[in-house]
């Protein structure tokens, strides 16, 4: 029970951040690529800021998985390495906790794009 | 005589009067749906990592890996944009959303080649959000040092 | 040959299209035109293995179907004016350089198809040649990759934006001869009313569209009604209702009178196209599979073509650019 709890607040919070892209793509008229970076940058601040974490405590994958959660572990990744290791952390810290996912994505896209073709749409 | 720029400032509200908007409430409805259950995968793989014996950081970050490789995988099944096309931002704004534009650029430039195509044009539409998350994350932790 | 009013050519000796030839790809011949095109492809890619090729490709036999209708040898055509939508108009060069025709490429966007037909009548009318070939082309996956998009990319269209034609249109225009003739031209201005909304390129074009057909109705004393039909390019739904608004802000009454290739091609509800069609291939392949046989067939007598262009590149959008629209009419009368 308390874990179909833990599921919904993912949902609903996960669900939420989208729709303010979707608002933002369909009525403000922003392009998709000025929104991923807004919500990248939005999610970097708020955690600077204090704001971010309690969401991600809150709502688990529902705050990490849109790209905000990206902006999340680039500052809270520097600003623990800040604290660990001083002013260098600050160049070190984003890149490193966030080092698997961007690895993980060269590495699977240039392999599943070797492997594929674009299709035409209908 | 015909003097088209006599309209010039009338113009976009004749444009805005004939142009149909994007129905932003079925939008938002179906990028709720959408992006609510990419997340609910997400919190749902970090689960069956824990389960499995992971720390919650490992799980975390391979829950991150394991979306990255299914939306890729849609992708060059060209199932992806067929989310998209339905999910909008519900597609765009979670971590697949980042997988598929990289996959999807590097399919489609793939022909001129594996270096100046496949290699070059991989983030040709990802490239900003690493740019902008890195230099976002050196400034955070600058000032964290500061304050 | 001579000059009328502000910006219209009137032939003394109409240059005559006495060929025509159309070929589109599989969403095209699902579409409400279908049994009017002269050849239509399954594949997208043509058995080629890129979407520029497949351009090229669809040039090359829409070229060969032209010649082959009119008994014709390359050797008998002395040009050929032709253009697309990829950079550097390289789907017209490959496409054309088998032929050994002397080749202008031209590149006026979804204008092409009104850039050509006029350059090759003003050819024929002035003297200058016989035999002519004009047209162009355009493909929905070559067109996405270079203006917009990856194909596979999840992003959403929106409900004023417009799908790219994969088809391709070429026509033979002669001195002398059998077929609708071509009496007069109005090349036209570039209009830009400052739009930079490049998913509504409808709006962007509206303004040149109503510029050339009003200084066209002005330069030759016609009123709309003196044609069966006006047909814009590619203005797609809400450019038509844009283009009828400027119209008659300007005292002309286009209603019933002015339809677009862009409306005709697609069947909106069902093919989930938005807007309608676009681009070079939509009013090339909708003159020469549908309108030309209507032409021929007498049910149409007189229309004015009107291909519209929008002149803009990903890089002028990106620097800030407004989109400059183009459109060049052409009268062609079935006596």
């Amino acid at each position: 029970m308390e874990m179909l709890m833990e599921y919904m607040k993912a949902f609903v919070v996960g669900g939420l951040i989208c729709v303010v892209g979707q608002i933002l793509l369909d009525r403000v008229k922003l392009t998709n690529g000025v929104i991923m970076v807004t919500f990248l940058i939005a999610g970097a601040v708020l955690t600077a800021i204090g704001l971010y974490q309690p969401l991600v405590e809150f709502a688990g994958a529902g705050a990490t998985v849109p790209i905000s959660g990206f902006g999340y572990a680039l500052a809270k990744g520097a600003m623990d390495e800040v604290a660990a290791s001083g002013i260098m952390g600050a160049f070190t810290g984003g890149i490193k906790a966030t080092a698997a996912g961007i690895t993980a994505a060269i590495v699977f896209g240039y392999l599943a794009a070797m492997f594929s073709n674009p299709k035409s749409k209908s | 005589m015909a003097n088209m720029k006599q309209f010039k400032n009338e113009y976009q509200q004749i444009v805005d009067a004939h142009s149909p908007k994007n129905k932003v409430w079925a939008n938002s409805m179906k990028a709720f749906l959408v992006g609510g259950i990419i997340c609910t995968l997400g919190q749902g793989l970090v689960y069956l990592y824990m389960y499995w014996g992971l720390s919650f950081d490992e799980s975390s970050m391979l829950s991150t890996i394991t979306l990255i490789l299914a939306s890729m995988v849609c992708t060059a099944f060209n199932v992806y944009d067929n989310i998209g096309k339905f999910g909008g931002a519900g597609a765009l704004i979670p971590i697949t959303g980042f997988a598929n534009s990289m996959v999807s650029s590097a399919m489609e430039y793939k022909k001129e080649g594996y270096i100046y195509g496949l290699g070059a044009k991989l983030f040709s539409i990802a490239g900003p959000v690493i740019v902008f998350g890195t230099i976002a994350s050196v400034v955070v932790g600058i000032i964290y040092y500061f304050v | 040959m001579g000059r009328v009013g502000k910006q219209t050519i009137v032939f003394k000796n109409p240059p005559v299209i006495s060929c025509a030839y159309s070929s589109v790809g599989p969403k095209e011949a699902a579409g409400p035109l279908s049994t009017y095109f002269d050849h239509s492809y399954e594949d997208e890619l043509l058995g080629q293995d890129t979407w520029e090729k497949a351009e090229s490709k669809l040039i090359e036999n829409t070229i060969q179907g032209l010649l082959t209708r009119s008994g014709k040898n390359p050797t008998d055509i002395e040009f050929i004016f032709a253009g697309d939508l990829e950079n550097q108009i390289v789907a017209s060069t490959f496409g054309v350089s088998s032929f050994n025709i002397p080749y202008f490429g031209l590149y006026g966007a979804c204008s092409t198809m009104g850039e050509s037909l006029c350059l090759a009548s003003m050819a024929i009318g002035g003297g200058m040649a016989q035999t002519v070939i004009a047209g162009t082309s355009s493909h929905y996956c070559a067109a996405e990759k270079q203006f917009r998009y990856p194909l596979e990319y999840a992003g959403q269209r929106t409900l004023t934006q417009q799908w790219t034609v994969t088809g391709s249109g070429y026509v033979l225009v002669t001195h002398g001869g059998k077929g609708p003739q071509v009496e007069a031209i109005t090349p036209g201005k570039i209009v830009d009313l400052g739009i930079s909304d490049t998913f509504n390129m409808g709006a962007a074009m509206a303004p040149a569209a109503i510029d050339t057909i009003v200084t066209h109705l002005e330069d030759t004393g016609r009123r709309p009604c003196d044609f069966d039909a006006i047909i814009t390019g590619d203005l797609g739904n809400c450019g038509v209702d844009i283009a009828i608004t400027l119209a008659h802000k300007l005292g002309y009454d286009l209603k019933g009178i002015l339809n677009d290739c862009g409306k005709m091609i697609f069947d909106n509800e069902k093919q989930d196209t938005h807007s309608g069609g676009s681009g070079c291939g939509c009013s090339a392949s909708v003159f020469t599979g549908y309108l030309y046989k209507q032409l021929l067939e007498g049910k149409l007598k007189r229309i004015l073509l009107v291909p519209t262009g929008a002149l803009m590149s990903p890089t002028s959008g990106f620097q800030g650019n407004t989109i400059p629209g183009i459109a060049h009419a052409v009268s062609i009368v079935m006596k």
